[in-house]
């Protein structure tokens, strides 16, 4: 008896295997996602949802939070006209704009310079990862010692190779403000470099060869061809690097604790001075509200304009 | 020809000398910490820079051990920075598994606000934080310290984890389901192998923030719950400081990262481009 399905030529093929679906188990989705969603909710949800109720009261270190004044919008008509907060406002952006300016530059120059691979390199690379992985408060500790006017080792080289008098670092608004910004550069341009280098290395040499065939310069090749190939990786470095301006303080609490004057005081520590030091935590909410109000819009605005996300498909 | 080789050569050298110069100025400001904490309060006191060769004392660090309650701080460190990790890893990891390999309403908004999460300031958690424990009364510490690190590290832990996720098959999941396995099953028995690196970078990252975080920590903890880094600014005070106890303090609070450091550098980039670069 000759039956099709025993012809391995004519048998039909066997009716294609359902696909089976993660949702078939006893587990939903939601169960995977919603333990880390509870832990989000109550660690960053929740006090961000507070820091907006508490801008509306008039909440002092030592009062019940049952007993503060509720005093409306009183607290941002307040901010408006405080020339402290505007003040620190101002510092911050100029300490973004020299640290992320002279980061950027430096870490995209030398990630260019030093792009072709090396013997060795892990070991470098490993070295410039290190002043990332130090605790910011111990990074703060070293640099108020080497920046010190008694026992610090700044003056000591300011004075052997440049001909500077020793200063009083820490003790003056413009020096105080450079250090911060040169201690800043020391931590994160290593960042850049590595991340940008990642990048560089990681494209197609076919593209960078043809430019090179069809007679593209050194300068050319960077600017119209490489640049803009890792045009996303340098759109996400600023981005993080804008976020962290807004984010930091710790290097400056220790340093110089937001002094001399408010010269070196960063939006984030003037939210921590104010509500720990003159202890007005309802107004410290009101600041923090409009710290998020400015991160969020300065990322949704990059996100928006820039879009690195476009060629990550998979998100 | 032997013109490009030596052009080659000297562009070599250039590029090496450019490098060293590079590391030195990375590691000379962690160099001194070290070289300052074996230093005794004479050549402390000496501005002029001593680098390598002087006659090393145990002092600081033996003042530190002894009355310094340095096992106590030690403690309250490891126990947060270990459980904090722990969780990150277990919710994290679920939760990247389940956006990586399942649509389901919802989940596009999911991975945005995971970004989104990631930009919130500390400063910004300090107060409402520092509220809900005068509220509430928490006598733990150690625990909203804990609660507080995870979500912090969950966003990027879940962000890292998915894009490793992505990277596996999903053939070989679909081949275990076949054979009969659970959800639970193929998790730990197929996946979890394959994530180990994934997981390894997820560790460190989530680690290292929570062993070197201060601020919160400086808020929220008391004398007996303090953490290390609130210990080591504890040694900046107003009547001086004791800059080879401070030194001693940092460098044992920088042992964990560096050892990390060393032994997954590689790993270690790679969290940090997984941001940046696709894949």
């Amino acid at each position: 008896m000759t039956d099709g399905t025993t012809d391995p030529l004519t048998r039909p093929l066997p009716a294609p295997t359902p696909r089976p679906r993660f949702e078939a188990g006893f587990l939903t989705p939601y169960a995977f996602i919603g333990p880390a969603l509870v832990v989000m909710a109550a660690g960053l949800l929740y006090p961000v949802v507070m820091a907006f109720y508490l801008s509306f009261y008039d909440w002092q270190i030592g009062l019940e939070l049952e007993d503060a004044p509720f005093v409306g919008l009183t607290n941002f008509g307040r901010m408006l006209v405080d020339h402290q907060v505007w003040e620190v406002l101002w510092v911050t952006i100029r300490f973004g704009f020299w640290t992320i300016t002279i980061e950027m530059t430096l870490g995209i120059a030398l990630a260019l310079l030093l792009e072709k691979p090396i013997r060795g390199a892990s070991v470098f690379r490993t070295i410039f990862i290190l002043p990332l992985m130090v605790s910011p408060v111990v990074v703060g500790l070293i640099w108020r010692y080497l920046f010190d006017a008694r026992v610090g080792w700044i003056n000591y080289y300011a004075g052997a190779w440049f001909g500077i008098e020793p200063q009083i670092w820490l003790g003056d608004p413009q020096l105080a403000f450079f250090a911060i910004v040169f201690v800043d550069i020391w931590q994160w341009t290593p960042f850049i470099f590595i991340i940008v280098l990642a990048g560089l290395q990681a494209l197609p040499s076919e593209v960078v060869e043809a430019s090179t065939i069809d007679g593209a310069t050194w300068w050319q090749q960077i600017l119209f061809v490489k640049l803009p190939m890792i045009r996303s990786i340098l759109v996400i470095a600023l981005l993080m690097r804008l976020i962290d301006v807004f984010r930091g303080l710790e290097v400056m609490l220790i340093m110089t604790g937001g002094g001399p004057g408010r010269s070196t005081e960063l939006l984030s520590l003037h939210i921590y001075n104010r509500a720990f030091e003159t202890q007005q935590l309802g107004y410290a909410s009101a600041i923090s509200v409009l710290l998020i109000l400015i991160v969020f819009g300065m990322s949704a605005a990059i996100l928006l304009l820039a879009n690195p996300m476009r060629e990550r498909s998979d998100v | 020809m032997s013109d490009r080789v030596r052009d080659d050569a000297l562009r070599q050298l250039g590029h090496y000398v450019a490098l060293l110069i590079l590391a030195a100025f990375a590691l000379a400001p962690i160099w001194v910490m070290i070289a300052t904490s074996f230093k005794n309060e004479v050549l402390v006191q000496d501005s002029t820079p001593l680098w390598f060769f002087f006659v090393p004392t145990l002092d600081n660090y033996a003042h530190i051990l002894d009355r310094g309650r340095f096992d106590r701080y030690l403690t309250n460190s490891a126990i947060v920075a270990t459980a904090s990790t722990a969780m990150t890893l277990l919710l994290g990891g679920f939760c990247a598994y389940a956006l990586a390999r399942t649509s389901f309403r919802g989940r596009q908004l999911m991975a945005n606000s995971t970004l989104l999460v990631r930009m919130v300031p500390p400063a910004v958690l300090a107060v409402p934080a520092f509220a809900f424990v005068l509220a509430s009364g928490v006598e733990n510490d150690l625990v909203v310290l804990t609660v507080l690190y995870t979500a912090l590290n969950l966003p990027f832990a879940i962000w890292l984890l998915f894009g490793f996720y992505k990277q596996i098959p999903v053939e070989l999941e679909e081949a275990a389901i076949v054979d009969g396995a659970s959800p639970l099953q193929v998790f730990f028995r197929v996946l979890l192998p394959l994530m180990k690196s994934g997981y390894a970078v997820a560790a460190i990252f989530t680690f290292r923030i929570a062993w070197n975080e201060f601020i919160l920590a400086l808020l929220l903890t008391g004398r007996r719950t303090r953490t290390l880094p609130v210990a080591a600014a504890g040694y900046i005070t107003d009547t001086g400081v004791e800059w080879g106890r401070i030194m001693a303090m940092g460098t044992l609070i920088v042992i964990p990262p560096l050892l990390f450091t060393f032994f997954a550098a590689r790993q270690i980039i790679a969290g940090m481009t997984a941001g940046a670069v696709k894949g």
